[in-house]
């Protein structure tokens, strides 16, 4: 059945981005960095963007011919996780879609303007979901857009419209959109909700491949989310056994107790396990059919073990969990709103079930 | 030598051939469960042939009843089993703890003496830990060994004693020393015969109503100082080194395995048989969400296992997974037990015996039978201070 689907393949290359993404985001992102990034209008850093524009990250999964990398999505992977667990926010997410929606589904035209463009560091993001809160990317109706990530920041739209009739994809500059900015749980990260401008044929991608090109969509942002919630859980279970270790009550170090030190290790457990499927998703997301399968079962795991590792985090701190500063919040919220994105883990299982049994 | 492929394909020729697909009695999924004479003569019996067709202990020397291959050979011999759902391996604490323990430790003279009946399964061994007042607190053991002259004195009790009554040796835990400085320090290690005067078993009914194990009493039991492994005062370290063959993070296991893994398809397949609530279960989308949750979740155990092998995946703590698998795999055993009989609806309400049951009441002796592996070897609670402990580094619990 699925036992293949176990196995893992790490590439020298994969294990180099890997280090050296973990490196670059603990020196980019500490905490009073990332506190600090909370109240900024883009929510991060445009010198550390230019940074990874340098290293290449932007093309790691860009071909050659338009000026990336020419790697595989799963060397996406090790860069996201390690985004996750330094809780780095970055448009680095929002442009990978929609250089990944182009490749799938855009003109020779539209390819050749705009992935060189995405390689080198202009931002770029998809609108995709709207106020019926569908997850059926080709759900559409084609008004109004939400939940559209880092658009402030973006120079280009890659959007689901209705046109004649059909669900379709359109590249839309930024200086067509009024957008507005909306408050989400998650703030480490930007959410703008638009009303969809008229659009003309020039704008669109071609027909035959939207289908195509939101199935790709679906498919890398449930690896990156897996990826990003993955690395965030080991962060937070780290950060809940620090205070383990040293806070004391009853003359003793709270870590002692079982009722606590117990239900650590089970959220240890879960993002151990959240992990492997996580690389073995890498491996396999690009096989037909049985990517999807793959990727699905690392982003409900790992949504799974966050959303419990944070949980239990807030609660493990007492009286301090229940305030603003501490961090144990960051995490619960991030894996709130992952949650709310491209489906929830029972979502992912409820496809799953369609698929495996 | 025989190449690995070569071997691989002969092993799985041969149990293809001579896996016993029907019997007419219940077959045990683990060798805790080996409750009837019919069930154990069955099973050492095919213990026997396998290692007879070179299929066990493949890479142990010749000179002890091995195959002189490699553990490449062992490893492809064992895969061969499983593809072919063949029976667990009967002599486990022979197999997984006493023999490679002595391959490793043992004199010229023990490895003669031991090692070829553990692999035929002519001596099966059974392990004495646990006490009836000292389990998960296993260094507390109190069964006392006294020297006398060249003998040692027994005197207490063993509890859960797996096939204690068919055994020929026990690996014995006991206290030589009752003024150690610490209750570690005062242990000691033996091969201990068990046919002896002054050691008597008794049958323990286990939940299921089957029987599997024994409690052992010794009373004024003479055994030869011989028996003694390592030092007196190292039992602690000795018993400790056993436990790392049967987790798996010692090499030496003479291979096969003793315990059948729960494969999820099974409960997928019984998922489509059985009828909940008038309805075929594979319809109702909880028990559909249930499912698909512990499919993640045998996925997870088999990328653990896959990236356990891939250095720079676990550099942050390379313990970290082979230590946490015995805890999530057992886990999920009793979860999954638990849901196939949610599947079974009205019918989870028979039990082994009833002709209306299903399978002969299999998912429901299962489910009850899976608390063996999560209490035995140190319940899931002693696993998660484990755990805490020396990988997360959280301070010990007192």
């Amino acid at each position: 059945m699925t036992q293949h689907l176990a196995k893992i393949a790490l590439t020298d290359m994969q294990a180099e981005l890997r280090d050296q993404a973990m490196r670059f985001c603990a020196d980019k992102s500490p905490i009073a960095k990332v506190r600090s990034l909370l109240t900024d209008d883009h929510g991060f850093d445009a010198a550390v963007w230019a940074e990874m524009a340098a290293l290449g990250w932007l093309g790691i999964a860009i071909p050659e011919d338009y000026e990336g990398l020419g790697l595989e999505l799963a060397d996406l992977v090790p860069v996201v996780e390690a985004m996750g667990k330094h809780l780095m926010h970055s448009p680095f997410v929002s442009t990978t879609l929609a250089a990944q929606a182009i490749l799938a589904g855009g003109s020779d035209a539209q390819t050749a303007l705009w992935l060189p463009k995405l390689a080198s560091g202009t931002v770029a993001t998809v609108a995709l979901f709207e106020p019926t809160g569908a997850w059926d990317l080709n759900a559409v109706e084609g008004q109004t857009k939400t939940f559209v990530m880092d658009l402030d920041a973006s120079e280009l739209i890659v959007t689901t419209v209705k046109f004649e009739g059909q669900t379709r994809l359109a590249l839309i500059p930024r200086d067509r959109i009024t957008a507005r900015r909306e408050t989400i749980i998650d703030e480490m990260k930007r959410s703008y909700t638009f009303e969809v401008p008229d659009v003309t044929e020039s704008d669109l991608m071609p027909a035959k491949d939207a289908v195509t090109a939101l199935e790709r969509i679906e498919l890398v942002a449930n690896l990156l989310q897996a990826a990003e919630l993955s690395g965030a859980a080991m962060a937070c279970i780290d950060y809940t056994v620090d205070y383990l270790k040293t806070r004391k009550q009853f003359g003793k170090v709270i870590g002692a107790f079982q009722a606590l030190k117990h239900p650590t290790v089970d959220a240890f457990v879960d993002a151990e396990g959240a992990r492997s499927l996580l690389y073995a998703a890498a491996t396999h997301c690009e096989k037909q059919g049985e990517g999807e399968i793959a990727v699905r079962m690392a982003n409900a795991k790992a949504e799974g073990a966050l959303s419990f590792a944070a949980d239990r985090s807030i609660q493990f701190h007492g009286g301090f969990g229940f305030t603003y500063d501490c961090d144990a919040q960051l995490y619960r919220r991030k894996a709130m709103f992952a949650a709310s994105q491209f489906g929830d883990a029972a979502f992912h299982r409820a496809r799953l079930a369609e698929l495996l049994l | 030598m025989i190449s690995v492929e070569e071997f691989a394909k002969q092993a799985d020729a041969w149990f293809a051939e001579h896996t016993p697909r029907e019997v007419p009695f219940m077959m045990p999924l683990t060798f805790m469960e080996v409750g009837t004479d019919e069930q154990f003569d069955f099973l050492r019996d095919w213990q026997n042939k396998v290692h007879a067709a070179g299929f066990l202990g493949a890479h142990w020397p010749e000179a002890y009843g091995g195959g002189g291959l490699t553990q490449a050979h062992q490893d492809v011999a064992t895969r061969a089993m499983r593809k072919n759902g063949a029976p667990i391996m009967l002599n486990a604490i022979g197999i997984g703890w006493a023999g490679p323990l002595i391959l490793d430790t043992g004199s010229e003279d023990e490895k003669r003496r031991y090692l070829p009946g553990i692999l035929s399964a002519d001596d099966i061994w059974c392990q004495g830990f646990s006490e009836p007042d000292n389990g998960s607190d296993l260094g507390n053991a109190q069964l006392k060994a006294v020297k006398d002259g060249d003998e040692y004195v027994l005197n207490g009790s063993k509890i859960w004693t797996t096939q204690g009554n068919y055994a020929k040796y026990m690996i014995l835990l006991a206290r030589t020393n009752m003024d150690a400085p610490n209750k570690y320090a005062g242990l000691s290690f033996f091969l201990s015969p068990m046919r002896i005067p002054g050691v008597e078993t008794t049958k323990i009914r286990k939940l299921t109503g089957e029987f599997g194990f024994t409690q052992t009493f010794f009373t004024d039991a003479r055994i030869s100082a011989d028996c003694l492994m390592g030092e007196e005062g190292e039992g602690w370290k000795v018993a400790m080194r056993t436990l790392e063959y049967e987790r798996g993070a010692r090499k030496g296991e003479a291979g096969g395995y003793t315990i059948s893994q729960t494969n999820p398809l099974e409960v997928v397949d019984l998922a489509k048989r059985a009828i909940r609530n008038g309805k075929p279960a594979l319809e109702d989308p909880v028990m559909r969400d249930r499912l698909v949750t512990q499919m993640i979740e045998a996925q997870a155990m088999m990328a653990n296992r896959e990236r356990a092998k891939i250095a720079p995946l676990v550099s942050e703590n390379p313990f970290a997974l082979p230590v946490l698998s015995k805890l999530q795999f057992t886990e999920y055993a009793r979860v999954t037990g638990e849901l196939a009989l949610e599947l079974e609806g009205a019918q989870s309400g028979y039990y082994v015996g009833e002709r209306a049951s299903r399978e002969d009441g299999y998912w429901q002796r299962s489910y009850l039978n899976a608390f063996s592996a999560t209490i035995g070897g140190g319940t899931s609670q002693i696993q998660r201070n484990i755990i805490g402990e020396r990988v997360l580094g959280l301070p010990k619990t007192k």
